[in-house]
């Protein structure tokens, strides 16, 4: 299960929590320990206002000064994109400029083409994404409150897990046909295993002197797993779910350069096969800056989740 | 009268997959805690202190004896009884507000009067304006004096304190004994409080329980009288009489221990 917590710090995935100032901040509540508890009360209130009005103060600089190291890197790219088939340094039929590249995704989102296919693909991600969710967050939290169980399972799950889901595309194939059935279940399939390990872990996880706390004032297995076990295992299975979002996205696209009529996947494919190169980038373009918002947009909802979470 | 009682109990623990006989933590442990008393309890690391507090609390059962709360054996954990832990054990999910209430909540208080009961409990530990903190918020000190006020909250009878001020810096350390005394008399509990500090069992308790190593039992019972608790009591030339005292009765025992550990080691290693 380590590798599941790992998972957690992949590149770009920095949360605030990470971030030095706070760790500053930490050093500065423990400094506050050692000069003298005796008026903690006092102290402790107005040394918490000013910081946090340093924090406020640094937080709209120190994010501006973020945002412009975490794009260079990318604007750059984007200029050599540009300028690189151009000069005639790379085969400009192969990979046109960034420019041509804009103006056949503008063609295609105009034409109507775009947004067919992106829905398509948007319609199976989200399918399968949901199911996995609403299948395996309670099958997780069975699994993990139920030791043995647990035990029983782990190495199966694990075996399941490192088995790429493009590998059994063909079985899904075979039993299912090369249907919309097919690409959901294959995007069922990938979304389950960080959903499922992760809830499990963060279930078998909990600090056990706050269950020994819990249940030294008197709760019972119900109310113990109600306000002890689940909200604490809220955060580990958050990062599962964010990892299958971006999981439901990527599988499905190989799912539809397999078999299909519709989505950013054929779209890809599609154009690449008629030599209709830009509008082939147009479609990576889409599937990547999609995966990039769909990402933002789950580190979101799991930061309002785990504000708590400090380490 | 006897408010906890401690009647010849032994705790044994089964060694997991190994053929050597259970690890005896406690053996033959008799002691009465009287109702309304602070009594502090040191021992060598080792000796089944916390074993002891776990029993008490109702958190495990004895092999052998039994302890009773009131005349009436424990049968299994109880709000009559609240325990404060040294690493806290506060939600980090819920505020500090929201920590003292979830004593209130296993009790079924009325909401209104939860939050009531948490701030004047807050308020109680010097901790007003800082309801709305998360734990990681808070210094280590102001963290467990919001695991005071969550145990005090639920109004048990006995508060078990499981060497609570032992990760704190000195000077948090002493001006929260001060406290804990104030609010032990503002509040007349019976407290039950472990430490491995001497200074901090004489400087708390009315009676210090003295424990040998393992397997634990009561070694002596010391009782503490200071004419006055005002005024810098470790400067007290009875206070340093009390400090020999115990000091002589753990020596041998904090030797015994070691010679303990050292077998233990070179058995196993």
């Amino acid at each position: 299960m380590a590798d599941s917590r790992q998972d957690t710090a992949l590149a770009g995935d920095l949360h605030w929590y990470d971030l030095p100032d706070d760790e500053a901040q930490a050093d500065g509540a423990h400094d506050g320990t050692a000069a003298g508890e005796a008026r903690a009360g006092e102290r402790g209130g107005a040394a918490g206002g000013s910081r946090a009005g340093k924090r406020h103060g640094s937080a709209v600089g120190g994010r501006i000064r973020r945002a412009a190291v975490n794009s260079t890197a990318i604007l750059l790219l984007l200029a050599a994109w540009e300028t690189l088939p151009m000069l005639g340094v790379v085969d400009r039929v192969f990979v046109p400029p960034l420019s041509d590249d804009l103006v056949a995704w503008y063609d295609l989102l105009i034409s109507g083409e775009l947004p067919e296919h992106l829905q398509a693909s948007l319609a199976r991600s989200l399918a399968g994404f949901g199911l996995a969710i609403l299948l395996t967050i309670p099958l997780g939290l069975l699994i993990g409150w139920y030791r043995p169980v647990a035990d029983f399972l782990t190495p199966l799950l694990e075996l399941f897990r490192n088995t790429s889901a493009v590998a059994l595309l063909p079985v899904f194939t075979l039993i299912l046909g090369i249907g919309e059935t097919t690409k959901i279940t294959f995007v069922l399939y990938a979304c389950s295993w960080p959903i499922l390990l992760n809830t499990i872990s963060g279930v078998r996880t909990v600090e056990p002197l706050l269950i020994k706390s819990a249940r030294s004032m008197g709760l019972g297995p119900f109310r113990l797993f109600q306000k002890v076990i689940l909200p604490a295992a809220v955060p580990t299975i958050f990062t599962g779910v964010r990892l299958a979002g971006a999981y439901s996205i990527l599988v499905l696209l190989f799912a539809e350069m397999v078999g299909a009529k519709a989505g950013l996947g054929y779209l890809i494919l599609d154009t690449q096969s008629s030599f209709r190169i830009p509008d082939m980038y147009a479609g990576i373009i889409t599937i990547s800056v999609l995966g990039l918002l769909f990402n933002l947009l789950l580190v979101a909802v799991e930061r309002r989740f785990s504000t708590w979470r400090t380490t | 009268m006897s408010k906890i009682g401690i009647r010849s109990v032994t705790k044994t623990f089964q060694v997991r997959d190994s053929g050597e006989p259970p690890f005896t933590a406690l053996s033959g442990v008799d002691l009465e805690v009287r109702e309304g008393e602070f009594l502090t309890l040191v021992g060598p690391s080792g000796c089944g202190k916390s074993t002891l507090l776990d029993l008490v609390a109702g958190l495990t059962h004895p092999t052998a004896g039994e302890i009773l709360i009131d005349g009436a054996p424990v049968t299994g954990p109880g709000l009559d009884r609240g325990i404060v832990f040294q690493q806290y054990a506060l939600f980090p999910w819920r505020t500090a507000q929201a920590n003292v209430e979830f004593g209130l909540e296993a009790k079924a208080v009325p909401r209104k009067e939860r939050a009531h009961r948490a701030r004047d409990h807050l308020a109680l530990v010097g901790l007003s304006g800082f309801e709305d903190r998360y734990p990681h918020e808070l210094s280590g000190g102001m963290r467990q004096r919001v695991a005071i006020a969550r145990s005090l909250a639920f109004d048990p009878d006995v508060l078990l304190m499981d060497e609570p001020f032992a990760a704190l810096d000195a000077q948090t350390r002493e001006s929260l004994q001060e406290e804990l005394v104030r609010v032990w008399q503002h509040t007349g509990k019976t407290v039950v409080f472990i430490t491995h500090g001497i200074d901090e069992a004489v400087y708390l308790g009315q009676r210090i329980a003295v424990m040998t190593s393992r397997p634990g039992r009561i070694k002596e019972v010391v009782e503490v009288a200071f004419d006055s608790r005002e005024g810098d009591l470790r400067a007290d030339p009875v206070f340093g009489e009390y400090r020999h005292h115990v000091w002589k009765l753990l020596r041998d025992e904090v030797a015994a221990a070691q010679i303990q550990e050292r077998t233990v080691v070179t058995s196993h290693g």
